[in-house]
This record gives structure tokens, sequence and C-alpha cells, in this order.
């Protein structure tokens, strides 16, 4: 089985149990991911060039192939 | 009747100097291209005379000029690399063609390797340039104005196979698998209706269904008939109808899955059952569906989703690849296939860390909201562009590589390696190791052939018409011992 597929069927275990009190583990795991993304974009925001408007217009290429 | 599986890719990459007044893409690529060659073998030039662009696989020439460069240019603007593949200007890009490949995973290695080539020749040009100006080098196939450059695969077929079924059997395929293979764009190009964001760089771009321009008027399928082999038993079909890739996984698939449909094709199991009403539209429908649910119309009245259409001809290599057709290889793509399609069915954001389109729907929409942007903000644009930079430190897909949230196939290390070593099973093998061993008698080379010059007086050329031959094991042994001389005897002799 493809590591995918086995990520998958973990990937599913929360939704098949209903009615069930949040999960502590899955909670802070939740925070973790979101923590983790608000790093990403600070990185983002550092590393993004910064005359973004001017950068995008002056991008012109010929067609190519 | 099927052929050996050989397969290639070639990139055409965006390029920009930062700060420059008036930048030159011509220079530029001429630039990045030529300083690379500095580093490694100088002078071998491209064989031109092995090139017939305008043939047409329908059967006829069309008319027009082709662009054969003067021998100065032609060396100042070729490069031919010890990996066997090819490096060039094109235009106005950089392009980067892998060497010929047998499987799925090796091509993705050597096209990850031809972006490091890439980077490496940026950051030589860097060094020629003012301190204030920057080369910057994109992966993409679009400036969002309006110009497309192009990211072809190659694919040898059977001569044998009418080229009216490679139409009618490969267009649903094509148009139906960008969920798989595109990289995401914001915004519409080219006319086509307007839009936030779409799966594909390249879908407002083809505006017919069969011809031979690559330029304008883009065809889904292109009917470019240059086998770079023995035209009876070869052809080579081109697709132009995809994306860049930055993952490997996105890569990995879309030559793996496409090279399986043509198998099919050979072997006369998928006709026209998939035919449908109106490809060129739909192509751009497929593109700007980002739940993969919109059904399209069939010419026979059915109408089923994209995911569909795919599942079918999945169950048709199920069906139809005996043993022997399912290497290891094969069979790992298969399955991945099939995992992608029931993910895209479910939700297709839980691919995030494999399909670029995903990836990068998965990081506009954290920023849009983070800034509270829409996607018409040109940081939004610039976020997009910037997924495709090549430099380590500045491109948003290397920083998800380097921070781990995307899947890799392949280990860094596997790829440097391929910089500098050809695939062992091709005649690319061949290519690459005469490079590297007779680098003063290489005179010239092309896909199907080698030009030597061992004496001052005469230039003997080897033509490479299977690209199955040349591999490790049919020519290591030869290559080990000889000289340039002796090697050009001892094939020349036995050829005749």
């Amino acid at each position: 089985m493809p590591a995918e597929k086995q990520q998958e069927q973990r990937d599913k275990r929360p939704q098949d149990t209903e009615d069930v009190q949040p999960d502590q583990e899955v909670v802070e795991q939740g925070d973790e991911i979101k923590e983790d993304l608000d790093q990403l974009l600070d990185e983002i925001d550092e590393i993004l060039e910064e005359d973004s408007e001017e950068f995008v217009e002056n991008y012109i290429q010929r067609g190519g192939e | 009747m099927t052929v050996p599986t050989i397969m290639g890719t070639e990139t055409e990459f965006g390029i920009s100097v930062k700060n420059a007044r008036d930048p030159d893409p011509v220079a530029a690529s001429t630039l990045v291209v030529n300083i690379y060659k500095d580093r490694g073998i100088k002078g071998i030039t491209w064989d031109y005379d092995q090139e017939s662009p305008l043939m047409d696989a329908r059967g006829f020439v069309s008319e027009g000029e082709t662009d054969i460069p003067d021998q100065e240019n032609n060396s100042l603007i070729n490069d031919v690399l010890v990996n066997g593949g090819r490096y060039y200007v094109d235009h106005a890009h950089p392009e980067y063609c892998t060497p010929e490949c047998t499987n799925a995973r090796d091509l993705v290695k050597y096209e990850k390797a031809g972006e490091l080539i890439l980077d490496l020749s940026r950051l030589a040009a860097q060094e020629l340039l003012p301190t204030n100006q920057e080369v910057i080098i994109y992966k993409n196939n679009s400036d969002y104005k309006g110009h497309s450059y192009g990211a072809h695969e190659n694919y040898l077929m059977s001569r044998n196979v009418p080229f009216q079924d490679i139409v009618d059997g490969l267009t649903p395929f094509l148009v139906t698998r960008q969920p798989i293979t595109g990289s995401g764009k914001v915004g519409a190009e080219n006319g086509a209706a307007e839009t936030d964001y779409q799966i594909s760089q390249r879908a407002d771009f083809f505006e017919t269904e069969v011809g031979l321009s690559t330029m304008v008027a883009r065809p889904i399928i292109n009917t470019r008939d240059e086998p770079h082999a023995d035209e009876m038993l070869y052809r080579r079909l081109h697709v132009i109808v995809g994306d860049s890739n930055m993952s490997e996984f996105s890569i990995y698939l879309k030559v793996g899955i496409t090279s399986i449909v043509l198998q099919l094709i050979e072997k006369g199991v998928v006709a026209d059952q998939f035919k449908l009403f109106d490809p060129v539209s739909a192509i751009k429908t497929v593109s700007r569906d980002l739940s993969c649910k919109e059904p399209l119309a069939l010419e026979d009245g059915r109408r089923w989703t994209p995911i569909e259409i795919q599942r079918e001809y999945l169950e048709l290599a199920h069906e139809h690849l005996s043993t022997a057709d399912r290497s290891q290889g094969v069979q790992d793509v298969m399955e991945r296939w099939e995992f992608v399609l029931d993910r895209l069915d479910e939700d297709p954001m839980s691919l995030d860390r494999h399909l670029d389109w995903v990836i990068k729907k998965r990081l506009l929409d954290a920023y849009l909201q983070r800034h509270r942007l829409t996607h018409s903000d040109h940081q939004i644009r610039m976020l997009d562009l910037q997924y495709h930079d090549l430099r380590p430190s500045r491109g948003l897909y290397a920083r998800l590589v380097k921070n781990g949230r995307v899947e890799r196939l392949l280990k860094h290390e596997e790829i440097v390696q391929a910089i500098n070593n050809p695939p062992v099973d091709t005649r690319a093998y061949f290519r690459g190791m005469c490079l590297q061993k007779y680098p003063n008698e290489v005179h010239s080379a092309s896909w199907n052939s080698m030009i030597f010059c061992t004496d001052d007086s005469s230039l003997d050329k080897i033509l490479m018409d299977r690209p199955h031959f040349g591999t490790q094991e049919m020519t290591g042994d030869l290559l080990k011992d000889c000289t340039a001389a002796e090697l050009v005897q001892a094939i020349l002799t036995s050829n005749h």
C-alpha cells in the first residue's frame, strides 16, 4: 500500500467517529498546523519581491516554443 | 505493436534581469546558456542536418522557413550536455531538454537536474552583471500578459499507429489530465473567460484541435513529425499542451500516465470512445473547474466528469497491460494515478502536498486571507510567479521543499548526480559518455547523430536511429578501452 493511502486512512479516522468529545491531541495538532502555516506566511512576507507591483508589470516575455 | 518506452521533456524558462534598464531576454538567455557551456566542454555544435520541424504527421511538408544558425551562432547558443541532454537558446528563452529516458522516475530526475543546471548558470551569469542587477529564472509558462512559452513532452511511438487514432484517443485524455498535471495560475489570458484562479498555466492558449504550429493558434495535438530516429519504425509524439511542473509528483504522473495511455492507443484499445464534443472549449472548462466535478459533453451525448474519463483510461490500463508491460515503474505509476483520482474525487485540496495547482492554491488562499487581498492584487500575482522562481533563497516552491511541505520522490543527491551522468539504458548513455571521454574529438551531435573529427581531414558521422540502443550494456565495454579513432572505426566497420 502506498504511503499516501495509509496516510489517507489515518486522515479519515476522525470523521468516522461522530458525537465524541474533541480530542485534545487533535486540537493541539490543529493549533500546531496553524502556527506552522503562520510561520510559513511570515517567511513568504520576507522573501516576496518588495516592489511586486512594478515587478509583475515589468515581467514581459516573448512567446516561445 | 508497442515500442520500447522512450520519453523526454523540453522546458523553456522565463527569464528576467531585475533592475536592468532595458532588459533583453535574448541577450540574457544567451548569457546564461553560454556561461554554463564555458564551465565544461567547448565548441561542440548541434547537427541541424538531422532536423525536419516542418514535416507534418498527417503526411505533408508544411511551407515555411526553418531557422538554422551559422557556425559561430550554433556554438554560441547550443550546448550538448554530458548527461545526454541539450541546453540552448530557443528564441528568447533558455531551454533545457532531458536526455531520453525509459521510465517516469528517471525523467523526473533529469528534468529536476535541468533546474539545477539553470540555477548554476544563473549564479555564474550573476558574476558578470552590475551588483544591483539580478538574473531571475522562472519555470512557468506565461508572463500573465498573453505570452506563453512551453513545456513539451516527447514519446516514442510505433510508426504503424495511424495518426488519427492518436488524435481520437489522446485528445480526451490530455483535456482531462489537467487536474493532475496543472501548475495553477491566477487569472485568465488570451481572451479566455475571466477567472480568479485556474488549474492550468497553458489551457487558455489552445485554440485548435490539431495542427503543426507551436507558437500561434496552438493545437491540443501537435503534428510535428520529426522522429529523431528511424522514421520507418518510429514517430515521436510531441505533446505541447502540458504545464511546467515544479512538483516531482506532478511531473512523474504527467509523463507516467501519458506514456501508459499511448501504449493503450498503440494496442488499439483506445479508439474514439471518449471523443469530446468540443475539446477546445472543454480544455478551458476543465482548467477552471477547481472542484473537478463539472461534466463534459462527449460527442455521443454522454456527460462525464474529467475524473470519470481518467478512470476509464486507468481501467483500460488495468485490463490491457500485460505482465510484460507492467514493469515495477509502470505498476507504481498506476497505483499513484488511482490514489490521485480517488483524492480528486473526494477533495482536491487534500492533494496540497502532491500536485502543483493544489499546493499553490493552498498557499494563495492562506496569503489572501492573512492580508485580506483579492486575486487581482499584485502581491498575489507576485506569489504565483515566485512559486516558479528557481533561486533556492527566494523561490516559493523551493521554500516549501526546504520546510518539508511537499511530497518528494527523489533524494537531492540523485538529482545532483544526474547533472553529469547520463541514463544508462538509452542512446543518451553513448552520447553523454562520448562527450565525457572524447571532448576534443566530438565535433557535433544531435538526438540521433554523433559526428567525430579524429584527424584534421575528415568528419565521421555515427547515426543513432534506435533510441534504445547505445546503452551501457551495449556500448560500455567498447567505450572503456578505445580511443575516439578506434571507436569510430569499430562502429563504422560493424555497420557495413
